[in-house]
């Protein structure tokens, strides 16, 4: 009998034991902790990014992809870079997730369960260019304050959702409506509830696009949390912050929209062009609109080394903003001379376009590979950095890779 | 005790060990599914969690010169710049960006209007020193040339 009860009480014991483990787990979940697996701090697991992407920031998240990771046509998640002002939204309850539309030029406001937009409204896919303004910022000199993104903060993914245009209308739009401004379920850095990390948006007409989405996919896909689960605002084009993530409030106004990194010197660049390193006073900044033209050369990675003779086929993409890419050329003398790439046409109006061109070298040697597009509007990308701003935003400088030939 | 009750004994106490091998079972089967079906929609890593197994050990331990919680260089002002510029945004932030003391100081300032940062006193002067000593601008032109290329053979 005593060797039962031995027993018993052992068994006892570790089921206990054991639940008293599971049990502290259990809790953590019940309180909304992480799962172990996601306390793990490393990024390309947690976001599931591809080796070669490189973080700039973890307090928030700031990632971005290096010229040849993006060498897909249709950039997939492991390399599309990041760039968050807060922090990522916790507990997300998708079932009780709204889109509330508000504001001063609204007829009647109005709120949208997810399962109601989807609905209600006509989906729309489209591939759309979002480049963070910032991108290229460590070029520029005197330095430039924030985030020292190269060349890497560009995608080209696919959206899928409803047009933002359907959902104001259906809530209605009064005359007098000026601009949108988007606000979300991101956390400020320093914790303050009444505070919001980022609260962008667009004017009118850039809203009422047709490829100006609330979208809820990407690439076919629930949009990753790290980038908008369950709805972003996704305006193609124009610097990304204007593509606000975890939306679940936009406001029609009668006004330019003045939520925070709108004012100031945030996403703004002098009105008339000032001498590097000049002060600029915040009523002299004017607000980016539409990105100006660049392109990437994709393919190879800087860093190849062929035998003489051997032709090297380069390849990549070029976005002009709201505009289109016409000509695309490269040159291996330092701009001296330039050749003809063949550059598609894009799949749809804001999405990339991709080029491609096969490069012959006349003697052994060190070469640069340069790429320059121009737009529409005959404008080209510069082989020098553009004109300094405060914040270093909308460098479009030529890109190029190093080739050397034995 | 008879052969049978022995044979009893034995019985029971492999029904009472199938009996705790399937409660063990279901209580897995059951915390599993949980933790799955939590964990698409669970926010990916509290800040604070994240650097826990750094808090265990010597939280500010010093190697080759660096500060290896935080990165910073080791040098006069390092504690004043982990306790005021690291509560909010990464330590990455900071080294990542080159200013003079006027833009550091405007930056600082700029923090204070809208991001909640306190007022620093006399630290600020300290921290600002330790970032123009320590991370000071660098002059790099117009464009500057291409460095770390690493070259490789590119098949054709």
């Amino acid at each position: 009998m005593k060797r039962r009860n031995f027993i018993k009480k052992t068994a006892l014991a570790s089921i206990a034991t054991l639940i008293g483990a599971e049990i502290v787990y259990g809790l953590n979940m019940v309180e909304g902790y992480e799962p172990l697996a996601l306390q793990d701090p490393d990024p390309f697991t947690m976001f599931k990014k591809g080796k070669g992407m490189v973080v700039l920031n973890d307090k928030p998240w700031n990632i971005e992809a290096q010229a040849h990771l993006l060498d897909d046509k249709v950039t997939p998640n492991k390399f599309m870079f990041i760039r968050n002002n807060g922090l990522i939204p916790e507990g997300i309850d998708v079932k009780n997730w709204t889109l509330t539309i508000d504001g001063e030029s609204v007829k009647a406001k109005k709120t949208y369960t997810l399962s109601e937009l989807k609905t209600k409204f006509k989906q729309h896919t489209y591939q759309l260019t979002l480049e963070c303004g910032g991108n290229g910022r460590s070029e520029f000199n005197p330095p430039a304050k924030g985030n020292q993104w190269t060349v890497g903060a560009v995608h080209c993914a696919n959206w899928t959702g409803v047009r933002l245009r359907d959902v104001l209308e259906d809530a209605g739009i009064k005359n007098d409506a000026v601009y949108i401004g988007y606000h979300a379920a991101d956390v400020h850095l320093s914790r303050d509830p009444k505070k919001e990390p980022i609260s962008r948006g667009a004017p009118m007409a850039k809203s009422l696009q047709d490829e100006t989405l609330l979208a809820f996919q990407m690439n076919g896909k629930d949009i990753p949390l790290v980038h908008g689960y369950p709805l972003r605002l996704v305006a193609g084009g124009w610097p990304a912050s204007v593509s606000g993530k975890w939306l679940n409030r936009i406001s029609i106004r009668n006004k330019i929209h003045d939520g925070p990194k709108m004012t100031g010197t945030s996403y703004r660049v002098p009105c008339e062009p000032v001498a590097p390193g000049d002060k600029v006073k915040d009523e002299d900044m004017c607000i980016i609109e539409s990105m100006p033209v660049k392109s990437l050369i994709t393919y190879p990675k800087s860093g190849a080394i062929i035998e003489k003779g051997q032709l090297l086929h380069i390849r990549g993409h070029a976005w002009a903003g709201e505009l289109e890419v016409s000509k695309m050329e490269y040159s291996i003398d330092f701009g001296a001379s330039w050749n003809q790439c063949t550059v598609e046409a894009a799949v749809n109006r804001l999405a990339w376009q991709h080029f491609s061109a096969s490069v012959q070298f006349p003697i052994k040697g060190y070469y640069e590979v340069w790429a320059r597009a121009t737009d529409s509007r005959g404008v080209a990308q510069p082989m020098l950095l553009p004109g300094w701003n405060p914040k270093g935003y909308l460098n479009n400088a030529c890109h190029r890779i190093a080739v050397k030939i034995k | 005790m008879s052969k049978e009750d022995d044979f009893r004994e034995g019985i029971k106490k492999i029904y009472h060990l199938l009996k705790l091998l399937l409660t063990l079972f279901l209580l897995t089967a059951t915390l599993l599914f949980v933790y799955i079906s939590n964990f698409e929609f669970s926010p990916p890593v509290g800040e604070k969690d994240a650097y826990v197994a750094n808090l265990v050990e010597d939280e500010d331990r010093i190697e080759n010169g660096i500060h290896v919680r935080t990165g910073f260089i080791e040098a006069e002002g390092l504690m004043e710049v982990v306790n005021n510029c690291t509560n909010c945004h990464s330590a990455k932030l900071v080294i990542q960006n080159r200013m003079n003391a006027e833009r550091w100081n405007a930056t600082i300032e700029w923090m204070q209007e809208t991001q909640n940062l306190w007022d620093l006193g006399g630290n600020q002067e300290i921290i600002v020193n330790y970032l123009v000593s320590n991370y000071p601008p660098q002059e790099i032109g117009r464009r500057a040339a291409l460095t770390n290329i690493e070259w490789y053979e590119l098949e054709d």
